[in-house]
């Protein structure tokens, strides 16, 4: 017998007690979330984890984004990011080797979670395959206020589990060291998000 | 045998010399008070609590008790995204899937994402076997490896150690690994997690297959998820071209949406955060994007064996969260070393017996007994598993398993049936008993609260059950002799 046939005859006899009853799953826990302050809500969070945040309006996106990066040498743009820069390296099938010779990453982002200050990443237009956002020691997200969903239960309804997903929260960190947590391991150890807004100046 | 630690003692003889380690109890004391402070400030900020938990532990029953269905609708998802699908009875079989794998790609090293499912079947140790090099790349996982050591907690296997101690690990044997540590290493946490990070980050760039494990497999859609903080993850998932995932049977999920519930419980119950700083989920081979090699490895290893015991199978939901070792008097006095497994806690003194049996081996038979059945556990656990019910459950078929016993508790218990099941016999007994507790009361040298005597030692065979509990003086007067005395209480006087 197979292993597969011999596993699953074992669970068959394991069960035999059951009577095949499908459980019902309850789902009381959904209640509707709170949609005002969503923005700030989220800004909060994800400063919580001692993220940088920094709002602008739509027309500053561009000073912003060379403020985030002032100091990198090379930066990694994945195709189809709506911002041109200057020092932009495409990437052009980097190795890992080459990918860790690379200061800082920008991107975009699939969706942001208030509840949790959770921004998530799909790797398609604008984010680049799953290595691009993960080698280099800076990460500048940008988000849109409009992507901002209150919880986890509004993000796991849009999101399409095909394609892979990187949930992120705040820069890498670890709590193995008795317990106290520090920023910084092996993922970026600097996430800067930019959250673009209609409502912030202009000018900010 | 699998997941235990080879040669160590049953819980009552381990958990004396971890009590006697002053140095370990200080490291415990403070990491779980940490933790626990942490846990219920995130937790207490989601009103639906319950009802999530309510929802977890019903989405992992329909999976557990259709489990068939799940596991086959799980294999063809993840077939039809172009991943290889072996299937292990046990360790052996698993570790050597893996082993066929790197060898079928003339490889001596791979890297490892934290996955107690590969620790408990000895993967490393398999591997080395066949000259194959498995580098762990979680920092807790590292301290344990470069220290020779054995994990003592889910969440965090060095939780044993403060940073003194791993920075004199760290300098004494990262050199012999790859990379030196600095030589103006300090214990700060951050100065010694850069230190991994740098020693690591040669490891990630030129590896070229991964083990990692499975926090959730969809059945519906073959997606896979690791839930982690330090980006050794990614790195693991993302780097390398081959991808093997160990994933317990029991690990699947039957629905995407049923993700909503476990990211919300999860990494409140787990790091006391509102969310993990990473999580990835993968369907499969991504063209372009990460490995384009995967397999995964269903592993049963004991798990259909759970799945049998009525009471127990309830421990299969288990997301490996760890809040129930955090919460533990116990846990937290002895340290995970005692339970002499990669499962520690209330949660190992339950799935070490129902994955091995629980009459396996002195050691795994004492677990059940390694509780003082306060209940915590239950309260904390995001999936309710109700581990002091199956303890109880697994004590009695740790007895069963030993009839007929010459031990003294089943000579007493013999005899205590014998005495109850005849009114005349234990009328008799009951005024040998108010005699005995006449002269007693007088020698009872201490009182339990509320003023009864008690005496401090039992004479004979008992001594070592008094040991370490009080035995109430036997009252004077039973009962039915007071019932008889004062006409059922109507005539209610006092004692002669």
């Amino acid at each position: 017998m197979s292993a597969r046939e011999e596993i699953l005859r074992r669970v068959r006899t394991a069960l035999a007690d059951v009577d095949g009853r499908q459980v019902v799953v309850p789902r009381d826990y959904r209640v509707p979330a709170p949609t005002d302050g969503l923005v700030d809500r989220f800004v909060d969070r994800v400063q919580d984890y001692r993220a940088t945040v920094t709002r602008c309006h739509p027309a500053s996106v561009d000073g912003a984004l060379a403020e985030a990066l002032s100091g990198c040498g090379r930066v990694l743009v994945p195709s189809g990011f709506p911002v041109p820069l200057a020092r932009g390296v495409e990437d052009a099938g980097l190795s890992a080797v080459d990918l860790d010779e690379i200061d800082a990453v920008v991107t975009t982002a699939t969706l942001g979670i208030a509840e949790t200050g959770t921004i998530v990443l799909t790797h398609g237009d604008g984010q680049g395959r799953r290595a691009l956002s993960l080698v280099p020691d800076l990460h500048v997200c940008l988000v849109r206020a409009d992507q901002v969903v209150a919880g986890v239960g509004e993000a796991v309804a849009l999101l399409d589990p095909r394609a892979p997903q990187t949930w992120i929260s705040g820069p890498s960190a670890t709590s193995d060291i008795e317990l106290d947590r520090v920023e910084g391991v092996h993922g970026p150890r600097t996430l800067h998000v930019l959250l673009v807004e209609d409502g912030q100046p202009p000018g900010g | 045998m699998t997941g235990t630690f080879v040669g160590m003692p049953a819980f009552p003889a381990a958990a004396r010399t971890a009590l006697a380690d002053t140095q370990l109890r200080s490291n415990l004391a403070h990491a779980t008070s940490t933790i626990r402070a942490k846990r219920e400030a995130v937790v207490g900020e989601v009103e639906q609590w319950e009802e999530l938990r309510l929802s977890g532990a019903a989405i992992k029953d329909r999976a557990l008790l259709d489990l068939e269905d799940h596991l086959v609708r799980l294999e063809a998802a993840l077939q039809d995204r172009g991943v290889t699908v072996h299937w292990a009875r046990d360790a052996d079989e698993a570790c050597a899937i893996v082993g066929d794998v790197a060898q079928a790609h003339g490889l001596d090293e791979l890297v490892k994402v934290k996955s107690m499912a590969t620790q408990e079947i000895d993967l490393n140790e398999a591997l080395a076997a066949r000259g194959i090099a498995a580098w762990e790349t979680d920092l807790a996982e590292l301290i344990v490896q470069l220290g020779d050591d054995l994990p003592s907690h889910i969440l965090v296997p060095a939780i044993h150690r403060n940073r003194a101690e791993i920075r004199a690990i760290f300098r004494r044997a990262m050199a012999a690994a790859g990379r030196p540590a600095p030589d103006d290493l300090s214990d700060e946490p951050a100065e010694l997690a850069a230190a991994a990070r740098l020693h690591l980050r040669e490891k990630f760039l030129r590896a070229r297959m991964a083990v990692s494990g499975a926090n959730f497999a969809v059945a519906e859609t073959g997606t896979l998820v690791v839930v982690e903080s330090e980006g050794n993850g990614r790195m693991c998932l993302t780097l390398p071209e081959v991808l093997v995932s160990v994933v317990g049977i029991e690990k699947v999920v039957p629905t995407w949406e049923d993700l909503e519930v476990f990211l919300q419980t999860l990494p409140r119950s787990s790091t006391g955060e509102r969310m993990n700083p990473y999580t990835s989920t993968w369907t499969g081979v991504t063209p372009g994007d990460g490995p384009q090699e995967m397999h995964v490895v269903l592993l049963d290893n004991g798990r259909t064996r759970a799945l049998a015991d009525e009471v127990g199978r309830q421990a299969l939901r288990c997301i490996r969260c760890s809040a129930c070792l955090n919460v533990c008097p116990v846990y937290e006095r002895t340290g995970g070393h005692a339970y002499g497994s990669v499962y520690p806690g209330p949660i190992g003194a339950i799935l070490n017996p129902l994955l091995r049996g629980p009459d396996a081996d002195e050691q795994t038979e004492s677990l059940p007994y390694a509780s003082s059945l306060c209940g915590a556990c239950f309260e904390a656990c995001p999936v309710r598993i109700d581990i002091p019910t199956v303890l109880v459950d697994l004590r009695a078929q740790v007895v069963d398993a030993h009839r007929p016993s010459r031990k003294p508790e089943a000579l007493a218990m013999r005899a205590t049936s014998w005495l109850f099941s005849s009114a005349e016999r234990l009328r008799r007994a009951e005024g040998a008993s108010g005699l005995a507790g006449r002269v007693m009361e007088r020698f009872g040298r201490r009182s339990a609260p509320g003023g009864r005597r008690t005496l401090s030692r039992l004479p004979g065979p008992g001594v070592g059950w008094s040991r370490a509990r009080d035995l109430p003086a036997p009252p004077v007067e039973s009962f039915r002799a007071w019932w008889r005395r004062t006409d059922g209480g109507r005539s209610e006087g006092d004692r002669s």
